[in-house]
């Protein structure tokens, strides 16, 4: 535990340190505002509520997620740092965690900061601020799924970009897994089972059920082994890879 | 403190290290010789619990490096090739960050620190950017890290590599000084500095050891180990040669040069203390201007080519 806090501080202070944390999180202010106002029209709906905000926020993360993980592991390969990190009294698992929750709170953070729209959105109407707070945590939850795919990813290859790029496609699959673009894929030959399976291992699905108030124990559960899954995957990349 | 059975890494087809054992006690530093790619740094990877050996054990402070790796790397400190470390980082953040994985806090932690630092002379770029640090200082932030938690073992893969004469000197001192109570490993492709500060040194080429005692033993194996190098005032003349050469304890007479009216011959003696006290009798006698006498020590760096070219040159027959 001490020393996934250790490597949890060591990571979040070195998002500060560089200007990686201000240019995301001025990046990600910014994109959300246009989307929520512009795309989402957020004005010209005239429903006090934070929809548009939501509806946008798998597209955001979709290049900026991976813009944030691909450096987790792929950059201490790259320097060599990793040697140090790998002969440290560390487990390779608390490493993993302590990057990921260092990552994953600082998207915590980023969302948070978004709170002039939850004040705007109050002055404007009178929202349903819990289904507000049940949508932050699914904007939270989802933001841990997109980051334990980059994460995994990211200790693939030393390479940040190709981790960006892999990282943004596999993403991108699990967004539209409940569409037809990946389901018409498989629903010519696959059992509809596994069709069904394929579906409902969608973002979308699980995000926009929570986002509409509706906190159902099962998409919390979904975000939650989805997180461990990855992350469980990636702690074998990096023993198997760490040496290449 | 470290024992190593039978180890070996094979990449793929390649054979890094072919079984290679040997152990390092308490007091005792261990220089590790070998040309580039004779497979040190993945040596000291296998020790150090980075890579997993392919076969073979190794055993830190008694703790099996395969079943208790956390155990090991409590109990060592290593230095990587190169001293990769975060480099966006300062210097103090840096160390504050090694200190609290090894487990330090409070008073404790403030107190290693300042103490790896006093050791490794970083005083002046504590709070500098590590990226921002020239190669030297690099370095010693590897080695500060390495000693902050003054393991029973070190390991340092060419703790000198890039550092000017003087800092060469202070790491060398810096090892000497703590090598009483540690067994210490360093890899080092500097002859001399197996010298300076080891007390045994393994030499190991194409994965397997070719040498393994003290830096004497290893010069005795030269051919011009307890040779006399003796400079004569005046011009070659066969007589010296040939005076030289009815000595009883001298075995051949070699020429090797003549600058400035001086000339220099080798020869070659089993005892070379009495080899020396014969040539300075009979210069007497021949009244020979002698300008230098020198017993040499044997070349490392023909040792070191011979041992580590013996099986590329077999290969190539």
């Amino acid at each position: 535990m001490n020393n996934i806090i250790a490597i949890y501080k060591r990571e979040l202070s070195g998002y500060f340190a560089t200007p990686v944390a201000y240019v995301f999180i001025v990046i990600f202010l910014m994109l959300a505002g246009v989307f929520t106002f512009y795309l989402g029209g957020l004005y010209e709906r005239g429903q006090a509520d934070l929809q548009p905000f939501f509806a946008y926020l798998p597209w955001l993360y979709l290049f900026l997620i991976p813009a944030l993980s691909m450096r987790l592991w792929a950059e201490e390969r790259k320097s060599g740092s990793i040697e140090l990190l790998m002969t440290l009294p560390v487990s390779i698992t608390h490493a993993v965690l302590g990057k990921f929750l260092a990552a994953w709170l600082f998207i915590g953070l980023a969302l948070l900061l978004t709170f002039p729209l939850w004040l705007t959105i109050n002055y404007l109407g009178e929202p349903d601020n819990p289904v507000i707070f049940s949508g932050y945590l699914g904007a939270f939850l989802m933001a841990g799924a997109y980051l334990a795919i980059g994460s995994c990813i990211s200790a693939l290859t030393r390479n940040q970009v190709i981790a960006f790029v892999i990282a943004v496609v596999i993403s991108f699959l699990f967004i539209l897994s409940g569409f037809p673009l990946v389901l018409d894929f498989f629903s010519d030959w696959a059992p509809q089972v596994l069709v069904n399976a394929i579906s409902s291992l969608s973002f979308l699905t699980h995000f926009n059920a929570i986002i509409k108030g509706v906190i159902d124990l099962r998409d919390i559960i979904y975000f939650l082994s989805f997180i461990i899954c990855w992350l469980m995957a990636n702690v074998i990349l990096v023993d198997m890879k760490k040496a290449d | 403190m470290i024992e190593v059975q039978e180890l070996s890494k094979q990449f793929g087809v390649f054979t890094a290290v072919d079984g290679i054992s040997f152990s390092v006690n308490k007091g005792e530093v261990l220089g590790f010789l070998g040309p580039n790619g004779a497979g040190k740094s993945t040596t000291m990877k296998m020790i150090t619990g980075y890579l997993t050996p392919t076969a073979g054990t190794v055993s830190v402070c008694g703790f099996d490096v395969k079943k208790n790796p956390i155990d090991v790397k409590k109990s060592l400190g290593y230095l990587p090739e190169g001293a990769p470390a975060y480099d966006d980082m300062t210097v103090d953040s840096f160390l504050r960050f090694i200190a609290n994985i090894r487990g330090y806090s409070g008073a404790e932690k403030d107190k290693r620190i300042a103490n790896a630092i006093a050791k490794a002379n970083l005083e002046s770029v504590i709070h500098k950017t590590i990226e921002t640090l020239s190669k030297g200082f690099k370095r010693r932030v590897g080695l500060a890290q390495a000693i902050l938690h003054d393991p029973p073992v070190l390991v340092m893969d060419e703790p000198t590599d890039g550092l000017d004469p003087n800092q060469k000197h202070e790491v060398r001192m810096l090892i000497k000084e703590m090598a009483k109570d540690k067994a210490i490993i360093i890899s080092t492709h500097i002859l001399e500095e197996v010298d300076a500060i080891c007390d045994r040194a393994i030499i190991i080429a194409q994965g397997k050891i070719k040498f393994d005692g003290t830096p004497q033993e290893l010069e005795a194996l030269s051919d011009h180990h307890n040779c006399v190098l003796l400079t004569l005032d005046g011009y070659p003349s066969l007589n010296a040669e040939k005076y030289l050469g009815e000595l009883d304890s001298v075995g051949r007479v070699e020429y090797v040069s003549n600058v400035e009216e001086s000339t220099t011959y080798r020869v070659y003696a089993q005892d070379s203390t009495k080899a020396v006290k014969e040539i300075s009798h009979l210069a007497q006698s021949q009244e020979w201007v002698v300008d230098e006498m020198m017993v040499e020590k044997g070349r490392l760096d023909d040792v070191f080519r011979r041992l580590t070219l013996e099986d590329v040159e077999a290969v190539e027959v």
